[in-house]
């Protein structure tokens, strides 16, 4: 079943808030000067009511490059976050939904590099309520996890981990996520936690960072994404079926 | 050597709720000040694309760079402290606004039992109600006498709210009316009425209608857009420093901001202070800048490491008790919480807003009696709406996996059949739970960073499960088909996201002796130093700290008004 149902879309569509309705309604243009900012810059400017990007039909998508990741790597981590959201009758999987692209795009940026943590020294092994004591950066940790996944998966299979039965990678998951695999340099359950949240990161956030794609993570769960108000719908006892937005929708062509 | 500007009347630390309401009314009154804020300048046009949950919640767009400060945190003495590499139990604001920027704008009042602490115990209990190390003390002020300056800060910042039927009088009725009830709200109103509780309105800081302050200062109602908590509100309808305080001081022409000013020392020479000593970080420059009155506004912490790092006041020794720069590390108990999962309603969680919610009181401060309870103090209990967003919202029933397929039907499932009930609990002070400098790790300038001592109590295990239990109690009410209570507190531990509620380290009373500074938030130690914001409480109570800071800094505006023209120490 596609997730994605078009009919519902359109019944929906006249009913959603959109930013020029929105901004006609709440006459807070007479808001004084400090309004001005976001407002001014909309009103300024032509609201485009309908997103020609949805409508289109396929078109390439020049974000589904490597930024961090080998090949093999990104192999890895596709049939890792598959495992991890996979597809069902639900709707997409972490893999359609672009997820190991999106967790390659964010180990190339500040994430990977933790730039906005302290990664001063002295580093001691600290009790696990004191957090990660580690000195390694997340790319640094993906590397040595990626392949330890694959040794693992070697060792106990005979073959690399994407090459592996739907089941048997859940055995490695597992593995990792109840450090039962030895590793000196990392913490395989750490790094399992990290994989884990970035898929769900990868999934549902703004299709602009390369996961989320079509905005199919969002529409499985119901939320309506980027949406200016809700003020005509926060008091109704039914639950709202508002199409998604993405940020995308704020920015003019 | 540092290059010397020249002197102004006052010089504030830190340009956040604290710092901007002091502006505002000092320069109201012609005083010459400067605010010097390490972070960035912000604006409500920053904000256009804001609906970011992984930017702003994820990857922390607008809290500090904690690669260049954080803090160090250990249990207790025993064990070594290691530096919060990463995010997690509390966020730290910076830049113009600080925390005021990305806060949910629940505005509470502090109860009158929570400023005589002390002595409102020992005369209902007795003296052996207070465990041994339990340090609570008095506040040096009344609920009553604080009332005036609450109400200021209601004003000001245009509250959303309606009585609060347990809480302390009020002289006026709140700004604007309550928010609007959703559907889950009423769940809970009906809920606690029929179980003979209190139930009000959260008091919301996202306006409910349009709002005009005695400023002058004109914003827009909130629409509920379910992006507020960790975010800036790109309607300016969130009071927020920028959109309210700010610029009514900048409008007097008395104030003057330079962001990217990261100060280091107060200077001081005898007991008094002369100025501040601050890096330009766009530059690398040091400079001083003289002032009559230094005002530290710069959050919990960096009260606290400014003042250590400065030698100013005693520094406090956890063996002995004595000295009062860093005693009192108090935070707050955020468990004890009842998750319903319903199988046939739906509600409209994506929805919501900051401040959206209903609270009662009916367990929170000495509402409800103790005599038979191995705890003091209690917690509010609530149900929040402030926008479920999809990241971080992935409830399951107990037993779900953590991942794969199961996970996923279920987490999507139940992301808009959940509800939670939550209480919020109090945090008493202990002799044992301190701040002062870490011996080994620094900051980017290389001066030594604060360290925290710090872990939950048996008074706070028993909280936690007391609130959890009536939290579940009112959820059953509410007929969830499935109650989850969470009532197990374990240790603190500083990796989950609890509150940036952090409170206590340059603490108010009414004797130097066990207080660093009266309650205009005068230094004992040095008179024309004034430290304000949530490191002033003695204890935390069983609410959000805000609407208490908000009323302090009203009450150190008209301290150092004062003291501008008369001098000496104000009590
Ligand atoms: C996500 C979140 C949600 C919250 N929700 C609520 C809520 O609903 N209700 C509530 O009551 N409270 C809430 N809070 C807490 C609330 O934000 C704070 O209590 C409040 O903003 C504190 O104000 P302040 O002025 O004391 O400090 P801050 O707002 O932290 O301001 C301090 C300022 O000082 C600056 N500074 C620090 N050190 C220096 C230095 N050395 N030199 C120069 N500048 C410096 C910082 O950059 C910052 O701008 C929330 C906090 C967070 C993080
Ligand atoms: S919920 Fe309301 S106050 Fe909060 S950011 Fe959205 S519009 Fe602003």
């Amino acid at each position: 079943m596609s997730i994605h149902n078009e009919e519902e879309s359109k019944d929906q569509n006249p009913s959603s808030v959109t930013r020029r309705k929105f901004l006609k309604n709440s006459g807070y243009v007479v808001g004084g000067a400090i309004l001005g900012g976001i407002v001014g810059n909309l009103l300024g400017r032509p609201v485009q009511e309908n997103n020609p990007s949805q409508a289109a039909g396929p078109t390439t998508d020049y974000n589904q490059a490597l930024m961090f990741f080998t090949i093999e790597q990104f192999r890895t981590v596709e049939a890792a976050t598959e495992r991890i959201f996979p597809a069902d009758e639900i709707g997409p999987g972490a893999k359609d939904l672009g997820v190991a692209y999106f967790i390659d795009h964010q180990l190339s940026g500040d994430w990977g590099f933790n730039a906005r943590d302290y990664m001063q020294g002295p580093f001691y092994k600290g009790e696990a309520v004191q957090g990660y004591q580690g000195r390694l950066k997340r790319r640094e940790i993906f590397d040595i996890a990626l392949q330890e996944m694959n040794n693992y998966s070697r060792s106990k299979y005979q073959k690399r981990f994407y090459e592996l039965t739907g089941e048997q990678q859940d055995e490695v998951l597992t593995a990792f996520q109840n450090d039962e695999v030895k590793i000196t340099t990392i913490s395989p359950s750490g790094f399992f936690n990290t994989l884990r949240t970035a898929t769900i990161q990868g999934v549902y956030a703004d299709p602009l960072y390369g996961g989320n794609r079509n905005m199919d993570g969002w529409k499985m769960k119901n939320f309506p994404g980027n949406q200016m108000a809700y003020t005509d719908i926060i008091e109704d006892e039914k639950l709202a079926k508002i199409p998604p937005k993405s940020l995308k929708d704020h920015v003019q062509h | 050597m540092a290059k010397k500007l020249p002197k102004v009347d006052v010089v504030i630390v830190g340009v956040g709720w604290a710092g901007g309401i002091i502006a505002a009314e000092l320069a109201k009154q012609g005083l010459q000040v400067v605010g010097l804020e390490r972070g960035k300048e912000r604006k409500t046009e920053d904000y256009f694309m804001v609906h970011d949950e992984l930017r702003y919640a994820y990857r922390y767009e607008l809290f500090q760079d904690l690669s260049k400060e954080t803090v160090t945190f250990r249990s207790n003495e025993k064990v070594r402290a290691l530096p919060m590499r990463q995010y997690g139990s509390f966020l730290l604001g910076d830049g113009l606004g600080g925390a005021g920027v990305h806060w949910n704008g629940q505005t509470y009042r502090f109860l009158p039992y929570d400023f005589q602490i002390q002595s409102k115990t020992v005369e209902r209990y007795g003296k052996n109600k207070i465990p041994a190390g339990m340090t609570i003390q008095d506040w040096g002020i009344t609920y009553d006498e604080m009332e005036p300056y609450f109400d200021a800060f209601e004003k000001m910042a245009g509250i959303s709210g309606e009585e609060n039927p347990l809480g302390g009088k009020r002289s006026d009725k709140y700004p604007t009316p309550p928010m609007k009830y959703s559907p889950q709200m009423k769940m809970f109103q009906d809920a606690t009425k029929k179980l003979n509780l209190h139930p009000y309105a959260t008091p919301s800081a996202n306006l409910s209608e349009a709002y005009t302050n005695p400023d002058g200062i004109a914003r827009t109602a909130c629409q509920y857009c379910g992006f507020c908590e960790r975010f800036g509100c790109e309607y300016g309808a969130k009071a927020d420093p920028v959109v309210t305080v700010i610029p009514v001081a900048n409008k007097t022409g008395k104030f003057q901001i330079r962001t990217h000013s990261y100060v280091r020392r107060i200077l001081h020479t005898g007991n008094k202070a002369t100025g501040v000593l601050y890096t330009d970080v766009t530059t690398g420059e040091e400079i001083e800048q003289p002032a009559d009155i230094v005002v530290l506004t710069s959050y919990v912490f960096n009260n606290v490491r400014l003042l250590l790092n400065s030698k100013l006041g005693r520094p406090y020794d956890p063996k002995t008790g004595t000295g009062v720069i860093g005693k009192n590390y108090a935070y707050q108990v955020q468990k004890g919480n009842a998750l319903g999962f319903y199988e046939n309603m739906e509600f409209n969680n994506f929805a919501g807003a900051g401040a959206l919610g209903v609270t009662i009181d009916d367990y929170n401060g000495d509402n409800f009696d103790h005599a038979n309870l191995n705890f003091i103090h209690g917690g509010g209990i609530r149900i929040s709406q402030t926008g479920k967003r999809p990241i971080a919202s992935n409830s399951v029933p107990k037993g779900t996996p953590t991942w794969g397929k199961e996970f996923k039907a279920n987490s999507i499932k139940y992301y808009n059949r959940t509800l939670s009930v939550s209480g919020q609990g109090a945090s008493m002070p202990f002799q044992h739970h301190y701040l002062d400098l870490d011996p080994e790790y620094k900051d980017v300038f290389g001066d030594p960073l604060i360290r925290l001592t710090f872990d939950f109590e048996e008074q706070d295990r028993q909280l936690a499960a007391f609130l959890a239990e009536r939290c579940g109690e009112i959820m059953k009410e509410m007929g969830a088909d499935l109650i989850q209570v969470a009532k197990d507190l374990g240790p603190y531990d500083i990796v989950p996201y609890q509150s940036t509620h952090n409170t206590g380290g340059v603490i108010m009373g009414a004797s130097p002796d066990s207080s660093a500074i009266n309650n205009y938030g005068q230094l004992w130690d040095a008179e024309n130093v004034f430290v304000v914001g949530a490191s002033s409480f003695p204890h935390n109570s069983g609410y959000n700290p805000t609407g208490t800071v908000g009323a302090l800094s009203y009450r150190t505006a008209e301290g150092i008004i004062k003291y501008s023209k008369n001098g000496g120490i104000l009590v």
